[in-house]
């Protein structure tokens, strides 16, 4: 740790490095979840697997946890340095001028997710915990869709749900090319990989609304 | 032209400064934003008032001696020049213009609008030269064939006039886009590569030391860079500081 917080460049790669898992998280995340428009058992056999499946619980799990705290501490600790390394402000700073709002301020966006992920680990993960460990209930490989479809039955949740996916988006669409140049990547693919990262950024923050939305609406 | 120009006054490095108004007549558009800034100097000379510190030299845009941050941004509103090379008539008749020094904390005043970025100068004595024993024994430069598209980014990252405007607009006060135009000039040439590890390594250690912020890709330094250097230059630091601490 004392390694990665020593430089500027590998604080960088680190950022990059965990940004990248968490997306490539987000994608299997989905690849489950759309399951659940299409198909109640397949969702529940998804569902089920990685609930019970000790290598996702036991090894995954912990190093999405320390996956997801490390990128949101490091991303505040960067922010700290780097208003030190300002030191006295700009009384006019035009940043819109040669930057885009979503690249200056992955800090707001960055803490909006984190206030979602409060609200989604209340929602799923806390239960879950207390289902599987604490109360230590008989499993049961149907459950999860009742469960996935019953918080969506509110409104409110809903709401939160898009609004949070529309700051993912933002999130998204410059952190998936921004942690490829990190890591040194920047060449003739560059333009289409930024493309990519234009339609990962859109396309999977949209797909989780439409979930949402989709079991609100069926139900 | 008439302009209302707010301009950050500060008597010395430990006094705290503030910024001024004052009024300027008889603007030409055709002058430059230093001319400009010699007419307002004279003017508040005839009126007893010490003139404004600026940093100026070739006024050619090749010296990197000049700074300012102009309506909010490094060398103000235009692209692809320093503030010697901006022109009035960018502006407008009664406009107000506000001027700041450039602003971090490896860049402290020392008076009104001039800034010490002398931290440039030692990064660039940790690591952005090559060792040549030049005493008569200097090789033909053409001896080492080079691929015209290596020579050509090596000579347009070699455009960098480390004037710290990249420093200057960046949110983060980074100075990755000066470091990586001084490293990827000597890693894109045979000549650079028997100091390559070490070069990266000390310069960006020299950075760190330094105090500058953490790159966060905004691209902000690109497009105000005078010279246009490229974010493909930070991509290539970071690969080489990458495999620098993998070779140690």
């Amino acid at each position: 740790m004392g390694v990665l917080l020593s430089s500027t460049i590998l604080r960088k790669v680190a950022m990059a490095l965990s940004g990248l898992f968490l997306m490539l998280f987000l994608l299997q995340h989905f690849a489950i979840n759309i399951t659940s428009v299409f198909s109640e058992e397949i969702f529940n056999q998804f569902s089920h697997f990685m609930g019970i499946n000790p290598i996702v619980q036991f090894l995954l799990q912990p190093v999405l946890i320390f996956g997801v705290i490390f990128h949101f501490v490091m991303g505040f600790v960067l922010d700290i340095q780097n208003r030190r390394a300002r030191g006295t402000r700009y009384a006019v700073y035009k940043g819109n001028a040669n930057a885009s709002w979503v690249s200056r301020n992955m800090l707001i966006s960055g803490a909006t997710i984190l206030a979602f992920l409060a609200l989604h680990f209340y929602d799923f993960w806390v239960p879950e915990i207390n289902y599987k460990y604490i109360e230590v209930l008989p499993e049961d490989p149907n459950r999860y869709y009742e469960e996935l479809v019953h918080k969506f039955e509110d409104f409110t949740r809903v709401i939160l749900y898009v609004i949070s996916f529309f700051f993912l988006a933002l999130h998204l669409s410059h952190g998936f090319s921004s942690s490829f140049q990190s890591m040194g990547f920047n060449n003739k693919y560059t333009p289409v990989l930024k493309s990519i990262g234009k339609v990962y950024a859109i396309g999977i923050p949209a797909g989780f609304a439409f979930i949402a939305i989709f079991h609100f609406l069926n139900h | 032209m008439k302009l209302k120009l707010k301009i950050w006054r500060q008597e010395n490095a430990a006094a705290k400064g503030s910024i001024q108004t004052y009024s300027l007549d008889g603007v030409s558009p055709d002058m430059s934003f230093l001319e400009m800034m010699d007419v307002l100097n004279e003017q508040l000379m005839e009126q007893g008032i010490d003139p404004v510190a600026f940093d100026h030299d070739c006024r050619e845009g090749i010296c990197g001696s000049c700074s300012m941050f102009i309506n909010g941004e490094a060398h103000g509103p235009d692209r692809l020049v320093t503030t010697c090379q901006l022109h009035m008539r960018k502006f407008k008749d009664g406009d107000t213009i506000h001027i700041e020094p450039f602003r971090a904390k490896p860049f402290p005043v020392i008076k009104d609008l001039v800034v010490d970025r002398t931290a440039f100068d030692r990064i660039q004595h940790a690591g952005g030269f090559v060792s040549v024993n030049t005493s008569g024994n200097t090789q033909d430069a053409n001896a080492i064939p080079i691929e015209k598209a290596d020579a050509d980014k090596a000579f347009d990252a070699a455009t960098c006039i480390g004037c710290g405007a990249c420093v200057a607009t960046c949110k983060n006060a980074s100075a990755m886009l000066f470091v990586s135009a001084k490293v990827s000039q000597y890693a894109l040439l045979p000549q650079g590569q028997v100091e390559a590890t070490d070069r990266v390594l000390n310069m960006v250690s020299q950075m760190d030391e330094e105090g500058f912020g953490n790159c966060t890709n905004t691209g902000a330094c690109e497009v105000e860079c005078p010279k246009g250097i490229s974010l493909e230059n930070i991509a290539r630091m970071n690969r080489e500081y990458l495999s620098a601490n993998v070779k140690g």
